[in-house]
């Protein structure tokens, strides 16, 4: 319990840290963005926008920088996140509540399919060390260093012009309104193949290097001879006594790696103009929407932070001695 | 691989210390990633005199197919692939370095000081290192890029460092904490020799592997960072490098008229250097914890068993203050410096607050 609520306070601590980060940036770079965008949407600009950009930059000269940030933190926990450039007058929280579930989705599934796929064929290189499964760590070497973003535009040369078999952008078919029937999953989960598998290819490589890695040094370990030496069969001393230790790091590496995985889907999403945030973060950039810019920051960097309080949690189920310990 | 895991064991019985600390080197791996990134070096340096044209003439061989002429081909306004690519190393590699030495002196300051010192000092660096950890670095990494106005490759490098030296620290205190007792520390303790003089001539050392391990995995991930950042347009695209002749390929639709040879040779170069530099990981890792070489020639016939691992465990470090070290050498995708292993023994929980 007590490890739980250190968790907890560190992840307090952290969120604190990253949306100060948040409110700092702009503040401490130089240059006037403020100016620049004014001139650039010379007479666009809404006086309401204008009103939340100086909020945004805090150019309102007669509030301190703390009463600034205090207002930032009122704001933030009405939910306000400021108006969009981009799609004036939309809310950023508005904008990223759209975008939200297809990242979540497009994000989740294959972020748990790689791990699985990797850690089980980890497992058993690393326990068949020295077979022919060991040709594959300099393939897979290969195709971790490739750039995600670059698979994916390879993807879309031959699986989306040279051979039309999916489609090269977008999260369905336009023709079709949201909805919950089934035209709109079946196209959503069509337009999806591509991305993920993508995501999955580029993600196992270090899935597999890990799992192998601990395998391999766990698997010489004491405690693994002596059930072998009880003539349990390898099935079970395998999985049982060898891959159950060996996965405790792969699970607080996959903590850890999810905020990297979101990093890197950002890309994809960018290169199939898939409708997350990645791809509303890479618009904002393009435009200058700085308001859209740090609530896709701020959204990213929470749910991050959440889904590594999750495995947390899961770590501390998996392994009794980080119970004991607290 | 020339040398099986056995009779690794039995050369190194009496190594001669200084051919012990570069003896990963001399894997096959390690030779392999080092003549690919040796290549990638030349071609920084002598790059802009072999390039057959300057990659921003335009001419009216528009969007050719490699000839011998253009032997990677021609843009939409007819500019030279080849000499794109061959221009563009310098920017990757000066970056990716730069990242790496400045990401590295960080983790090694922060990581050493909180492991050495340990109290109250440990547990803010620990805290702050944690916290950049958690912080996804790409997306923070844009934001602050597209905040500056002048995005120089200095400035990149420096922001890529900013956010990437936190995991190092992280392994480097783990090592240091399990350093500091040892006899010989304490040996030189007792002798009355200065902290800093202790740290810097007994601990670092014994740390060499795996801050040249870290340094490596860093300039994987800043050479991702970079070629992302100009991919997206964020970093100044006016300054060649590999990931500004994809942002040209992707913004003139190469993909949607087939135009293949504009950004297939970039991809591949990128992952042709992430690969030199993941082999070289290999080596030092294998180096760091013998266990994980893999077994060649005959003992490839022979079905190893659990316990029956041919490397006997004494074999492990030849210098003292090696405590095996599982760590995945590769970065399993750009923008993640992290690979899952940990720096921990196996099974012991992440010590974050509680040591």
């Amino acid at each position: 319990m007590k490890y739980i609520l250190q968790r907890l306070a560190f992840y307090a601590v952290t969120a604190w840290a990253a949306i100060t980060i948040n409110f700092l940036i702009p503040r401490l770079m130089p240059g006037d963005p403020v100016e620049a965008l004014m001139s650039r949407y010379q007479g666009q600009l809404d006086t309401s926008a204008i009103a939340s950009l100086k909020a945004l930059f805090g150019l309102d000269e007669d509030q301190s920088v703390w009463s600034q940030y205090t207002d930032y933190w009122s704001h933030l926990l009405d939910g306000d996140l400021g108006l969009s450039f981009t799609f004036f007058p939309t809310p950023v929280g508005e904008v990223i509540a759209q975008s939200l579930p297809w990242t979540l989705a497009l994000v989740g599934i294959t972020t748990l399919i790689s791990f699985l796929l990797g850690t089980g064929i980890g497992v058993y290189s690393g326990w068949r060390r020295g077979s022919w499964l060991d040709g594959l760590l300099p393939v897979t070497t290969f195709i971790s260093a490739i750039p995600y973003f670059w698979l994916g535009l390879i993807a879309i040369a031959v699986f989306a012009v040279k051979w039309q078999v999916f489609p090269a952008a977008g999260g369905y078919d336009n023709s079709l309104v949201p909805a919950f029937d089934w035209p709109f999953i079946s196209s959503a989960l069509y337009h999806g193949v591509l991305p993920g598998v993508t995501i999955v290819l580029s993600a196992i490589a270090g899935w597999i290097l890990g799992m192998r890695n601990m395998m391999v040094t766990v698997s010489s370990e004491d405690y693994v001879m002596v059930a072998q030496a009880k003539g349990l069969s390898e099935r079970r001393v395998m999985f049982s006594y060898a891959a159950r230790n060996a996965v405790l790091p792969n699970i607080s590496g996959f903590a850890l790696s999810l905020g990297f995985i979101v990093g890197g889907t950002l890309l994809v999403e960018m290169v199939f103009s898939y409708p997350g945030i990645g791809f509303q973060l890479f618009q904002a950039v393009g435009a200058k929407d700085y308001p859209l810019m740090q609530g896709v920051f701020l959204i990213i960097t929470l749910s991050v932070l959440a889904a590594n309080l999750l495995a947390d949690m899961a770590y501390a189920l998996l392994d009794p001695r980080t119970r004991k310990e607290a | 691989m020339a040398v099986t895991s056995t009779d690794v064991v039995v050369t190194d019985t009496a190594p001669a210390a200084s051919r012990a600390r570069f003896r990963f080197l001399r894997g096959g791996k390690t030779r392999t990633g080092l003549l690919i990134l040796a290549f990638f070096v030349i071609l920084a340096v002598a790059g802009p005199w072999l390039a057959p044209y300057d990659p921003d003439a335009m001419s009216d061989q528009l969007l050719q197919p490699p000839s011998a002429d253009h032997w990677f081909g021609t843009t939409q306004t007819g500019q030279d692939v080849l000499s794109q690519i061959l221009v563009g190393t310098r920017g990757v590699l000066l970056v990716g370095f730069l990242a790496g030495i400045l990401a590295t002196a960080l983790s090694v300051l922060i990581g050493v000081s909180a492991g050495f010192l340990g109290g109250a000092a440990d547990e803010i660096l620990s805290m702050l290192s944690n916290i950049f950890l958690v912080i996804p670095g790409l997306p923070l990494i844009i934001i602050i890029a597209s905040f500056v106005e002048d995005t120089g490759d200095m400035l990149i490098a420096a922001v890529i460092a900013l956010t990437s030296w936190a995991w190092g620290a992280r392994v480097l205190r783990a090592q240091t904490l399990s350093l500091r007792r040892r006899d010989y520390v304490e040996a030189a303790r007792a002798t009355g020799e200065s902290t800093w003089r202790i740290i810097l001539f007994e601990v670092m050392p014994n740390l060499t592997a795996v801050i040249a391990s870290g340094f490596v995995g860093t300039v994987i991930f800043a050479v991702l960072s970079e070629i992302t950042l100009a991919f997206i347009g964020v970093a100044d695209i006016s300054h060649w490098n590999w990931g500004t002749v994809l942002f040209w390929a992707q913004s003139n639709q190469a993909l949607a008229q087939g135009a293949w040879w504009w950004f297939v040779p970039a991809g591949l170069c990128i992952a042709l250097l992430g690969t030199a530099l993941s082999l070289i990981n290999f080596g030092i890792d294998e180096f760091v914890n013998p266990r994980l070489r893999t077994a060649t020639g005959a003992s490839r016939k022979v079905r190893m068993r659990v316990g029956f691992t041919p490397v006997a465990r004494t074999a492990a470090p030849a210098e003292p203050g090696f405590t095996p070290v599982a760590r995945a050498g590769a970065t399993p995708s750009p923008g993640e410096p992290v690979p899952p292993g940990t720096p921990e023994s196996p099974g012991t929980p992440s010590k974050e607050h509680s040591a």
